[in-house]
This record gives structure tokens, C-alpha cells and sequence, in this order.
């Protein structure tokens, strides 16, 4: 994968940084160590910065993981609307518990906090889109449309 | 100017001073913990909380700039809770085993629970239990230990250009790494040791090796033989309640013997030697046309960041050893025949400001002289913890001389300690050779102080000579930048790796600001004023040792033993 072809559209924006490791994210998931050393070429910044900013925000990760990445709400709305059912039931259907990706690395599971749907809670995203009103029996069918 | 009352003491300040520096001025102390006079404001542990009049919070005095009519209050009660919170917050996260720690004593963290009569933390302990970093031979990190003031990052950063620390994670999942969260050893970290003082605790420290020591000491069969850098005199005072520069030399080698070393020489000797050999080095370079400018090779974090950040600038390293190296590979050979002593029993121990030198005494290279030429470096605070170990009273000790064949030393190398030291040093040596004539005033003040960057012109009789100097790693990469370029008007440069040269050596006692460092560079200059040679060839052990064993500087037995070689890092990520 050429991670300077995928993050050379946002150097010169300010804080490009993020989108672009957005972007690698987009293919790949998570940040590979020779992503963040292209990311720190690119935007002429020290590795341990451009890592900084990696670890920094919680959407991106530096560690391997599932490529559909499943994250669940933990804030308080969704937590009164039966959040832990909804965990339950995706640990249950994947076999893997919470901060787990699925052996065959196609699903990850991850805390979020509020998403900004609490109109339809409890809410999950899967790559970033919003699953809202969810329950134990929704999840099969919501998994399913993804590889 | 603003003028603003501080616990009812009228003070008038510039505008824009902060409430600190207003306080400096008015005499009132205000604790501090991520504040470094030499550094950014950071602004982030919050301890110098003040009250200020008409404002609902309390303010952090590091950052808050004064106003004209300010009125502040340093220790009214809300102020004295609230830092004492503050405090209990960080130690709910530190390991309490303060006695068993290498800043026992030596601890901002540890003065301030001392203050503020930490007893009864309400705060549960929550102590990560991480490892320790032992990846490199010279520093040890303690992650556990680190109240995340930063100061290190910026050291490491600002001060050196080194970028070998950073943040990972956030909020209280934060901790300060090597780059990519690795080892210090993968990471470009050249093990110079400013972090450790910046470090306000116990996280960065040096890999102590006392132990070693005296396991040297105790063994009847092993001879051991010290040799004490240029800079640690300088200093070494600090250690044992004397003030900067205090320390007598001769009174410093009786308390060496004290602790057990067998015989004392000295890496002055070898410094003198170096100049000679680096002088020489020089003309041959300027007169044959080899690599220049030339970059002196002394400083082994120096030489790390040259092999990690600039591997296509090696050929312009002086090929010379650095002094502590030249004296390791010439105990086992020269003076093991001067002495009649069996080189394999002679247990080398070198004494250093330098946590690098722990690293360059590892180097698989350096075993010329048939054995591991330096066996031991302690630095300058280990043999302060050997002094103290021992309960050695300096006042009552009778001066003792250096032992004979490598103790001698001039002037010009005592300077070796300073920025600019060695320059200064050299032209002393080069002037005389190239012109043949007697150099009158020896004092060479343009290379002497804190600038970052000296440089001048030196006329030898018609041949003009363009040398800087840059101490600290972040004015070297601009001089290396200019060389890279093919646009540094010099012919040669003197580099050492830490601010102020060796006497702010990452193995020297906590220095916590850059005015210690202007302090240590005094005494070594009052120490140099005062010695009757002052020039490196006039030391007659170096014209023993050339008369008796080297014949002559650059040649065989000089490229055999003092003149090395250097490798690229190949380092993945900078």
C-alpha cells in the first residue's frame, strides 16, 4: 500500500495529519508503524509526534484489528436504553469479547463514546455508520451486511 | 510595568511577566514541578496554583501574566488545599518506595510531599506496574515513576533535536515513550542524558553500576585503575556538599583511593594526546585535501547522532578516539609495560559526566588493546553515591598526586570539559606547529561561554582557519545542515553533545538550570588560569609517551590504538 499516495491529498491542509491517517484507516483499519513513519515524512513532523498523534484520538489504532470496526456507545442514554444487552449480543455472535477483533479479521469491538443519535438509543456504528434502536435480535441482520 | 502586590509585598514588574517571575522578583516562593526556568511554560501539574484577587479560579502562576493593581495571594488556605490535592493526585499514581529510589533525596515530587505534610493520601494508589526500560547500557527508564511533566520531551526535543521522546494515549492513559512506543534502544535516542535532568523524579536515570565496582574492588586479583574526565572536578563538589568547582584535584584523587581504586590517572592525559593526534589530523586534512570541515569526535552522543541522523557526514568525523577510549586502549598496552603489570588483571573503571560513555565503553570496537578497554564508566553522581557511601570527609583528607605515566595533564586539557574546551585546546597545539613560533596569550575567549554557536577566523601566520563550535545537539544540527548543503564555511568544528560541553554531561549531579552549567564552565576555566602548562605539548608525559611507544602523532601504533571508525545507525524511524 503507498500510505504517502493515500495521505498526499491533506498535506497542506492544517492538522492534515488526521485526515489522512483517517484515510489510511479507510483501507486498512489501523495504522501501521510504516504508515505513521510515512505520515511523519509527509508532514515533516518526528515520528514520535506523528505517533502522538496516532495514540492520541481513540477513533484511530495503532494495533491490529478486525477490518469492520463495530463500536458500541457507552454514554450514559445509551447505557439507560440496554447498551449491556446489545454488547451481549455482539459478543455473543462474534465470539469475542469487548477491544477483541474476530479471528478471521473481519469484525472489531470498541467503546465509543456518545455518537450524537441519542434520538434512537441504544446506538452502534459499524465503519462509521449509525445503527440506532438497536437489540439482541437486530444484530445478525446488521452483520451481515458487511465482509 | 505592572505593579502588583503579592502577599502584601508592593513588587512593580515588567508587563507580560508572569505571576512566578513576580515572585522571584518580590521574594516569595511559589512551589513549581513541570516549570523549568530553561523551558516552554507547560503549564500542566497545576502545584503553582495562586489566588488572585477578583477571579474565581485559582491560577497557575508559571503561566498567568501579571496586570497593573494585581493583587495575589501565594499560600492563603484555599491556595495550600488545593496544592495539596494536587500533590495527593500525583502520588496516588506514584510508587512510594522512595527510599529505594536512585533520586532519594534528590527529588522535586519528594520535597514537595515534604512541604505540604503529605501523610494520609485519601486517594487510592493506582500504580501502573510497568516495566522498566533497561534497553541501553546508559539509561534506565522507570516509566511508573513519571508525573507526566514533559520536561524530558522538551529536552530531548528543543535542547538536542534528538526527538527520541514523545506522549502516548491521553487523558490518564498517557505516558511518555521512546518514538513509536519502543525500547530507548530503537528509538534515535543518543543516550546524552539531558532527560535525566530535566527529569523532576526518579522516571529517567542512569543505569547505575556501583555494584560492579565494587565487586572490581573486592577481587584480589583484578588491579584497578581509574581515569577521571576533564569535567567531573568541575562538579564532583556538588555531590558531597562543596560548592561548584570546590572540589581540590589532589584532594579528589586521595578520596578515589579512599573508595578503593588502586591506581589514579588521568583522561586529562589523553585529551592532551588527542590534540595532538586531532591537531595533526587537521593540517593533514587541510594540507593532503581530505574531508572537511572537519567535526571533533570526543563526545559519544555526539558521534550516536551524527551515525543516526547524519550517516553521509561520517568521513568528516576526526578518526581520533575520544580521550576516555584513547586511555582504555593505552592502560592494557603502554602503561601495563611501563608498570610491569599483566594487562589482563587491570580492571580499567573511567569516571565520566557522561551517561553516553557507558555506551561508547560497549562499542564492540573498542577492544584494541587485546582486552575491553574501558571495563567500567561510572559517572560523576555514582562515585558522588561512593563518596557518600563511604562517609568521606574531603576537609579532613591529605591531598595525594596522580599516579605516574598517563596522570600528567595541561591546561589545555582541563578546558576539554567546556564548550569550546577542545577547539581552544587545539589551536593552542596548531598554532605553534604550523607556525613555529611561541603563542603568547593562550586564551582563546571567542570559543568560551553559553552561545549556542561561536565561531571565528584564526589567522596561523597567513593560512586562515574558519572554525565554530556548537554545543548542544540542536545547534549542531544547524551546523550539519550548512555541511549536508555544502554550504559551512568551516574547516573545523567543535561539537559536544550536551549545553555547556561535558560539564552539563547527562552523568553530572542534577542540574536544574543552564546557570549551574555557566557556574561549572567558571571553575573550569579558573582551574586552567591556574596551572603552569597550559598548552598540550608541553605535557611531558605526552612526549614520553611519543619518545617511548607512539614515535609519532598519526602513526602506526597511534592508527593501531587511538584512531577508530564509524558505523550508520540505519535507524528505521526518526
Amino acid at each position: 500500500m503507498d500510505y504517502k499516495e493515500i495521505m498526499a491529498p491533506y498535506q497542506d491542509l492544517p492538522g492534515g495529519i488526521i485526515e489522512a491517517f483517517h484515510a489510511i484507516q479507510k483501507e486498512q483499519s489501523y495504522l501501521t508503524e510504516d504508515a505513521i513513519i510515512a505520515a511523519a515524512e509527509l508532514f515533516e513532523i518526528p515520528v514520535k509526534d506523528a505517533y502522538g498523534v496516532a495514540t492520541f484520538y481513540s477513533y484511530f489504532s495503532v494495533n491490529s484489528r478486525g477490518r469492520n470496526v463495530i463500536r458500541i456507545c457507552e454514554s450514559a442514554p445509551c447505557h439507560i436504553a440496554g447498551a449491556n444487552e446489545v454488547i451481549a449480543a455482539l459478543e455473543k455472535e462474534l465470539g469475542i469479547k469487548m477491544g477483541e477483533s474476530t479471528p478471521d479479521g473481519k469484525f472489531a469491538l470498541e467503546f465509543a463514546e456518545c455518537v450524537g443519535q441519542c434520538q434512537a438509543t441504544p446506538v452502534i456504528t459499524i465503519n462509521g455508520k449509525p445503527y440506532g434502536d438497536v437489540n439482541a435480535e437486530k444484530i445478525p441482520a446488521i452483520l451481515a451486511e458487511y465482509e | 510595568m505592572a505593579n502588583v502586590i503579592i502577599d502584601g509585598i508592593q513588587v512593580s514588574v515588567p508587563d507580560g511577566s508572569t505571576i512566578l517571575k513576580a515572585a522571584q522578583v518580590a521574594g516569595v516562593h511559589i512551589p513549581t514541578l513541570c516549570y523549568h526556568p530553561d523551558q516552554a511554560v507547560k503549564a500542566n501539574c497545576r502545584i503553582c496554583v495562586c489566588e488572585v484577587e477578583g477571579q474565581r479560579l485559582l491560577q497557575a502562576a508559571c503561566s498567568q501574566p501579571v496586570w497593573d493593581g494585581m493583587e495575589i495571594k501565594t499560600h492563603s488556605p484555599r491556595v495550600l488545599e488545593a496544592r495539596k490535592t494536587i500533590l495527593e493526585l500525583i502520588l496516588a499514581h506514584h510508587p512510594q518506595d522512595c527510599l529505594n529510589c536512585i533520586r532519594n533525596q534528590n527529588c522535586e515530587l519528594q520535597d514537595l510531599a515534604n512541604e505540604y505534610a503529605i501523610r494520609d493520601n485519601p486517594f487510592e494508589q493506582m500504580v501502573r506496574g510497568l516495566p522498566q526500560d533497561r534497553s541501553t547500557p546508559s539509561i534506565v527508564r522507570d516509566p511508573d515513576k513519571c508525573i507526566l511533566c514533559r520536561r524530558c520531551i522538551e529536552a530531548c526535543s528543543v535542547f538536542q533535536s534528538v526527538d527520541a521522546l514523545g506522549l502516548e494515549n491521553r487523558g490518564c492513559q498517557a505516558m511518555v515513550v521512546p518514538s513509536l512506543g519502543k525500547d530507548l534502544l530503537d528509538s534515535p535516542c543518543v543516550m546524552c542524558g539531558q532527560c535525566i535532568h530535566a527529569c523532576p523524579v526518579g522516571a529517567i536515570a542512569e543505569n547505575e553500576q556501583i555494584d560492579e565496582f565494587l565487586a572490581a574492588v573486592n577481587d584480589p586479583d583484578k588491579i584497578v585503575v581509574t581515569q577521571i574526565a576533564p569535567a567531573v572536578r568541575a562538579a564532583i563538589g556538588e555531590e558531597v556538599g562543596l560548592k561548584t568547582g570546590a572540589m581540590d584535584m589532589n584532594v579528589f584523587v586521595a578520596g578515589l583511593r579512599q573508595v578503593g581504586f588502586d591506581y589514579v590517572l588521568h583522561t586529562n592525559f589523553t585529551a592532551d594526546l588527542t590534540i595532538l593526534e586531532e591537531g595533526n589530523e587537521l593540517l593533514q586534512r587541510l594540507k593532503e585535501g581530505g574531508k572537511l570541515p572537519m567535526f571533533t569526535s570526543c563526545s559519544p552522543g555526539w558521534i550516536n547522532f551524527c551515525e543516526t541522523y547524519y550517516p553521509d557526514l561520517l568521513d568528516n568525523l576526526s578518526t581520533c578516539k575520544s580521550p576516555q577510549q584513547m586511555f582504555g586502549a593505552l592502560v592494557k598496552t603502554y602503561w601495563a609495560e611501563k608498570m610491569g603489570v599483566d594487562p589482563s588483571k587491570i580492571y580499567s573503571v573511567s569516571i565520566m559526566p557522561c551517561t553516553a560513555k557507558k555506551f561508547e565503553a560497549s562499542r564492540p570496537e573498542m577492544n584494541d588493546s587485546g582486552y575491553r578497554d574501558v571495563d567500567l564508566v561510572l559517572t560523576t553522581r555514582e562515585v558522588g553515591r561512593l563518596f557518600r557511601m563511604a562517609g568521606i570527609d574531603f576537609s579532613r583528607l591529605a591531598p595525594s598526586n596522580f599516579d605516574s605515566w598517563m596522570g600528567a595533564y595541561t591546561g589545555a586539557a582541563v578546558i576539554f570539559g567546556a564548550t569550546g574546551g577542545v577547539m581552544e585546546a587545539a589551536l593552542r597545539t596548531v598554532y605553534e606547529v604550523v607556525t613555529g613560533k611561541t603563542l603568547e596569550d593562550v586564551n582563546f575567549t571567542f570559543a568560551r561561554g553559553m552561545e549556542g554557536i561561536k565561531e571565528a577566523e584564526i589567522d596561523l601566520d597567513g593560512t586562515v582557519v574558519k572554525v565554530a563550535i556548537g554545543h548542544g545537539l540542536a545547534n549542531a544540527r544547524k551546523l550539519m545542515e550548512q555541511v549536508r548543503a555544502g554550504e559551512s564555511p568551516y574547516h573545523f568544528i567543535e561539537i559536544m553533545a550536551c549545553p555547556g560541553g561535558c560539564i552539563g554531561g547527562g552523568g553530572q549531579p542534577i542540574t536544574k538550570s543552564n546557570a549551574k552549567r555557566a557556574e561549572r564552565i567558571q571553575a573550569i576555566y579558573e582551574e586552567d588560569a591556574g596551572l603552569p602548562l597550559r598548552k598540550s605539548h608541553d605535557n611531558p608525559e605526552v612526549k614520553a609517551i611519543y619518545a617511548d611507544f607512539l614515535t609519532e602523532p598519526l602513526g602506526d601504533k597511534s592508527h593501531e590504538l587511538l584512531h577508530t571508525h564509524y558505523t550508520p545507525k540505519n535507524k528505521k524511524f526518526l
